[in-house]
């Protein structure tokens, strides 16, 4: 499998088996890159316990004013959309936390008063679990925005096959996330609400243009709404993954499913494969 | 107005679960779904007599005019969002931009304007002396932070001693809107060890802001190690644990038909009904 291909696996809802179905099918794959977009509560690395190699802190500018030559015109602060800036008795305040470092104030100060000054997002880390890398960033606590290094991770794509473990939801992280994907995987479960969030995440990655194919995952045998939701609405159903109590009790030690299972090993490498075959065709 | 907030740093442990649950047990009179990026609540809110929609918008996002572009460049040499397409004339992307207005800015031709955005609808849903807000996100809009903080506004004059609301995965900007003015942090954990990794993560955003925890494991009996892993992380940490719900297939079911399990018998139902009594009596001393 030498061409490239990047997979993201979305599901909208919490809790479906992203991070579960991603690192199996990265540890599956030869010599392939495994990169968890969940900035917020990464824990792909629980699983695939990578050796890191490097470690490099992702910064993001935010504005400081030198009150010495603040005049207080008020320029920068009309003009911050964001109300990241406020002007009070003649004194600038400044906002960092709603501040979306968008570089406007420093270019319309007159006085030159406000400096851009690097702060810490987060913590990109790079390591391999044997031939495979493993990349995970994680959002300081408190920052709102994970958005930067969701960039960050995704610029390392380096061709081979790619997956992507994504947040949930169907907001801003999750449109940065599948910005580079070529083909997603959807994790649904079979609940109702399961197939609302299905909904949701289906309908932006039909927007954004993007291949998909839903995995059923916690399949019982009785009724599947995202299963039903899947076949009314012309989304291919790639695989089905059955409710299994080991399979949760080795996933919530944070063990491998492919490790302890030749079942599971395979059922991963022919999911792989039948990813690759339909993301081929698409 | 206490307000008391579900929580859980990872997805699916079951937030919504125990939040409509606790809106019956409590008899609670305004609730919310904060949830903007993937709201379920409504599906086990049951039917209401009145509903009010109204547009939600976003900063105005910037429009390029190809008529009186020149492709000079300069609009997508200081957008910091990636959001300037470059072409013959430029073209700006709605969904990447963030509606800072720095390209408007720069632009020496002034061919660029903010148009409004609609990022989504916010709801107000109202039967007898009760009232639920919640919100849809448009695809591709990305102010969760924001519609979530409007969801919490449209509840906030109601007169009632308690609110529930139910809150998204994560740690970022929706939770932490979520989290501003709670009386209390509700975490949902389950028994992994993402789920422990995840609640750290939750947990310091919440004391961050001065929001005190408490916190419960769902499915406890799926991986009884690691429950009581996070029971001693909570002894160690000094942070209320409030009990114990049992894995319960029932409660799919329950859901899936549209049922509060505050209706139920089942194993998870009592248990969850205790947890609601013990969160009740830690909310009067908060």
């Amino acid at each position: 499998m030498a061409e490239n291909l990047t997979i993201a696996v979305l599901s909208g809802k919490g809790g479906t088996g992203k991070t579960m179905v991603s690192v199996n099918l990265a540890a599956v794959a030869t010599g392939a890159t495994y990169i968890d977009c969940d900035v917020e509560e990464p824990n792909g690395h629980l699983f695939l316990k990578p050796k890191v190699f490097e470690e490099e802190t992702i910064t993001i500018g935010k504005p400081e004013v030198d009150q010495r030559r603040c005049d207080g015109c008020k320029i920068c602060s009309d003009a911050c959309a964001f109300k990241a800036l406020a002007v009070v008795n003649k004194k600038l305040l400044i906002f960092p936390e709603i501040c979306h470092s968008c570089g406007l104030c420093y270019h319309l100060c007159p006085q030159g008063a406000l400096i851009e000054v690097e702060q810490s997002l987060g913590v990109l880390s790079k390591g391999y679990r044997d031939d495979l890398l493993v990349l995970s960033a994680e959002l300081k606590i408190g920052e709102p925005s994970g958005v930067p290094l969701i960039k960050a991770l995704i610029n390392n794509i380096k061709g081979g096959i790619t997956i992507i473990d994504g947040p949930p939801g169907s907001g801003c992280l999750v449109h940065e996330t599948i910005a580079r994907a070529d083909f997603c995987l959807l994790v649904a479960e079979p609940t109702r609400f399961g197939e609302q969030n299905l909904a949701l995440v289906h309908q932006l990655v039909s927007l954004m243009g993007k291949p998909a194919a839903v995995l059923l995952n916690k399949t019982t045998g009785g009724a599947n709404a995202s299963e039903e939701y899947a076949k009314a609405n012309g989304l291919s159903i790639i695989a089905t993954l059955p409710w299994d109590g080991q399979l949760a009790r080795t996933t919530s030690s944070g063990d491998l499913a492919i490790d302890g299972s030749e079942h599971y090993r395979q059922y991963f490498s022919h999911l792989l494969a039948q990813i690759v075959e339909e993301a081929r065709r698409a | 107005m206490r307000k008391l907030l579900i929580l859980s740093g990872k997805g699916g442990t079951g937030k919504t679960t125990v939040a409509s649950a606790f809106i019956a047990l409590s008899a609670a009179r305004a609730w919310a779904d904060c949830d903007v990026d993937a709201p379920n609540l409504h599906l086990v809110s049951g039917a209401f007599t009145k509903s009010i929609a109204k547009d939600y918008h976003d900063l105005p996002k910037a429009r390029i005019d190809a008529d009186f572009c020149t492709a000079c460049g300069r609009c997508h040499d200081v957008c910091r969002f990636d959001a300037i397409t470059v072409g013959s004339v430029y073209q700006a992307d709605p969904i990447a931009c963030e509606g800072c207005t720095f390209c408007l800015h720069v632009c020496p031709e002034g061919a660029i304007t903010m148009e409004e955005s609609k990022a989504g609808e916010i709801f107000l849903h109202t039967r007898e002396d009760q009232v639920f807000s919640t919100a849809t996100l448009k695809m591709g809009s990305g102010t969760t932070g924001k519609l979530v903080t409007a969801v919490k506004d449209q509840i906030k004059g109601v007169d009632a001693p308690l609110a529930i609301l139910d809150g998204s995965p994560g740690i970022g900007c929706p939770v932490i809107a979520s989290l501003t003015g709670s009386t209390l942090a509700l975490m949902v954990s389950e028994p992994s060890v993402s789920g422990l990794s995840d609640l750290r993560r939750v947990v310091a955003s919440a004391l961050q802001l001065d929001v005190p925890v408490a916190v419960v494991v769902n499915k406890a009996d799926i991986n009884s190690k690691q429950c009581a892993a996070i029971k001693r992380y909570c002894t160690d940490e000094h942070i209320p644990f409030l009990g114990t719900i049992p894995y319960d297939p029932t409660v799919v079911t329950h859901l899936n038909e549209g049922r509060n399990l505050a209706h139920a018998n089942s194993p998870a139902a009592v248990a969850i009904k205790a947890i609601w009594e013990r969160t009740a009596a830690l909310l009067e001393v908060l």
